[in-house]
């Protein structure tokens, strides 16, 4: 080896790490220890809430142990608490969301990136957006006085009686509108602009050299955005739909308006469900004995975890596809 | 009108090419072709032709409009933004310009590498080559058809013996000379008449810059070749003809060989004797 010393790099870490060699020492050294202090107060901040509410939920899951996430009997009275339904709704109510929204943003994102003239691009995107800034409870009550009443007069029958699909178990019951398909359809709505921006985003950023290399071959505009462009940008679309699924997983006001809030689990979207976070909504107001409010805080828990695994998971898929182009 | 095109290739300064190559028909003919971006004109009153299975270099300093006036030829040109055309260029006695004409039909038989490696990233090296088979919609070939097709133009490419055992991989996991070799194998897939090559070598080391150019030599007789480069020595090696182009106009354009020993016009032999460029 070289005279390590000699090296740029070296200089460079020397001047860094030892202030004392440096005129600005103290002012550098300061600045270092507050951005470091600020830059772990937020991780610490997540541990110890996880601690938290691992701490409030330990009474409730040590009774129920894995019972708690298995049974669908919630019982304030008789101190019995599974919260199957609330999970099962959360996550059908969430998949749902991203079924309708992912193709309409993508669709969006689309046409605002690739085919939109540039005076329409702006505003349409800006109005898109606008969607994300909505607050949830207005979500809510449009979705009390307009979608629910929408869906019990015209979609639900639509679909039962017109379609014929009213004794598949998927749409079967009576409809009653707020269900588990009004709690998708307003999550979609809340999730489409996160999906779209991401999209919107990662298409522009494809290199136009992609887009020739296309073109060049003799594909047409549409081809050149499904077979290059798109692909391209893959990583990035599922970003942003893991994004929007973060988003349906923890949305409470809304979905709360809408859902029905009933315990069960039924196949049919037509019926009434349940969340996590509309669950704790609802009862941790009135919940008074220590077993209610421990089995509330292990709702949280539990979404606390879907929530993080799904992030997780998201950090993994795009950090796969990644190292996949890089290699 | 395939009666009145000119049987002789000629060049700008009036010499008739009576010289080395012989006398081709014109698969390509450029005539009075403006392009522009906007206000700037790129390409002025161009008019040369591209004799068939033959390579023709197109030499000139950065900013010439020869990668611009490759571009029109495929018409890729058209697809910047603000970016227009005016004039004609013939495909085989054919206006691609004319109004009927489908711009995606053009690049079917006009395949193009450019100067950077741009294979697709999320496809393998073999769903790389028949990428223009499926992007361009030609029906929907077997997998055998397609594993076929694929061999043939990697060998063509001289490419099939250092992929032939990872067809699966990731093209990305190529190295760049080999990459290029890759784009020029997709090109070659979709059977095209006519093969532009813009500045091909310009991102690559001596070695793959070397195979690319045996390649190119390989590849004339079945296929009309044209190669922007600012290398002359590039243009020496691997060219029938050659044209020179300054500051958007055609300067001359003759066979090679005459060309880098006693060129028509002095602004080119002040420009391959490196006057300037």
């Amino acid at each position: 080896m070289a005279d390590p010393s000699a090296t740029p790099d070296f200089f460079l870490r020397t001047l860094l790490a030892s202030p004392s060699l440096h005129g600005a020492s103290i002012g550098d050294r300061i600045y270092r220890v507050t951005t470091t202090a600020f830059a772990l107060s937020i991780p610490l901040l997540l541990v110890l809430l996880a601690i938290e509410v691992m701490v409030a939920a330990w009474p409730a899951l040590r009774q129920f142990h894995f019972g708690f996430v298995t049974s669908t009997e919630w019982n304030v009275v008789d101190g019995v608490f599974g919260a199957a339904p609330a999970i099962y709704g959360t996550i059908v109510s969430s998949v749902l969301a991203l079924l309708i929204a992912t193709p309409l943003a993508i669709g969006v994102a689309i046409f605002l990136a690739e085919f939109a003239p540039p005076w329409l691009r702006q505003p349409v995107a800006f109005l898109v957006d606008l969607l994300a800034a909505i607050p949830s409870v207005v979500y809510g009550l449009w979705g009390v006085f307009v979608l629910v009443p929408f869906l019990r007069e015209k979609l639900m029958p639509f679909i039962a009686d017109r379609l014929h699909l009213g004794d598949t178990p998927l749409f079967s019951g009576p409809a009653y509108g707020p269900s588990m398909l009004a709690a998708g359809l307003i999550l979609a709505i809340m999730v489409l602009p996160y999906i779209s921006s991401v999209t919107r985003e990662v298409l522009m950023a494809v290199p136009r050299s992609q887009r020739e290399a296309a073109l060049a071959l003799g594909a047409t505009r549409w081809e050149m955005i499904w077979g290059a462009v798109l692909p391209y940008a893959s990583s990035g679309v599922m970003g942003g739909i893991i994004l929007g699924l973060g988003r349906a997983l923890g949305e409470t006001m809304a979905v709360t308006m809408v859902i029905g809030n009933r315990h069960e689990i039924s196949a049919s979207l037509f019926s009434p469900g349940y969340t996590m976070a509309s669950q704790i909504a609802n009862e941790f107001a009135e919940a008074t004995n220590d077993l209610h409010l421990s089995a509330l805080m292990a709702v949280g828990a539990v979404l606390l975890f879907i929530t993080l695994l799904v992030n997780m998971l998201a950090r993994w898929l795009v950090w796969r596809v990644q190292r996949q182009e890089r290699a | 009108m395939a009666t009145t095109e000119p049987r002789v290739l000629t060049t700008v300064s009036g010499v008739a090419s009576a010289g080395d190559a012989p006398p081709a028909r014109p698969m390509v003919a450029v005539r009075s072709l403006d392009a522009y971006f906007g206000a700037n004109r790129a390409v002025k009153d161009v008019s040369l032709e591209f004799p068939e299975g033959q390579v023709t270099a197109i030499i000139g300093p950065s900013g010439c409009g020869k990668s611009t006036l490759l571009r029109c030829i495929n018409r890729m040109h058209e697809t910047v933004s603000l970016a227009r055309v005016e004039g004609e260029v013939f495909l085989d006695g054919r206006d691609i310009y004319a109004r009927d004409v489908n711009p995606i039909e053009v690049r079917k038989q006009i395949g193009m590498v450019f100067q950077r490696p741009t294979p697709f990233p999320t496809m393998s090296i073999r769903d790389n080559v028949i990428a223009g088979f499926r992007a361009a919609g030609r029906g929907a070939p077997s997998r055998a058809e397609q594993f076929e097709i694929a061999e043939w133009a990697l060998q063509r490419a001289a490419l099939w013996d250092e992929v032939k055992d990872r067809l699966h991989e990731s093209a990305l996991a190529l190295s760049g000379g080999q990459q290029q070799r890759l784009c020029i194998a997709r090109a070659l897939a979709t059977r095209p008449r006519v093969l532009l090559l813009d500045e091909p070598t310009a991102s690559l080391d001596p070695i793959s810059t070397q195979k690319v150019e045996e390649l190119v030599y390989e590849l004339r007789g079945d296929i009309t070749i044209v190669i922007v480069t600012h290398n002359m020595q590039q243009a020496a090696r691997v060219s029938d003809h050659t044209a020179f182009m300054l500051l958007g106009d055609l300067v001359e354009m003759a066979p090679t060989s005459r060309m880098f020993t006693s060129p028509g016009d002095e602004r080119t032999e002040a420009y391959i004797t490196g006057r300037f460029g």
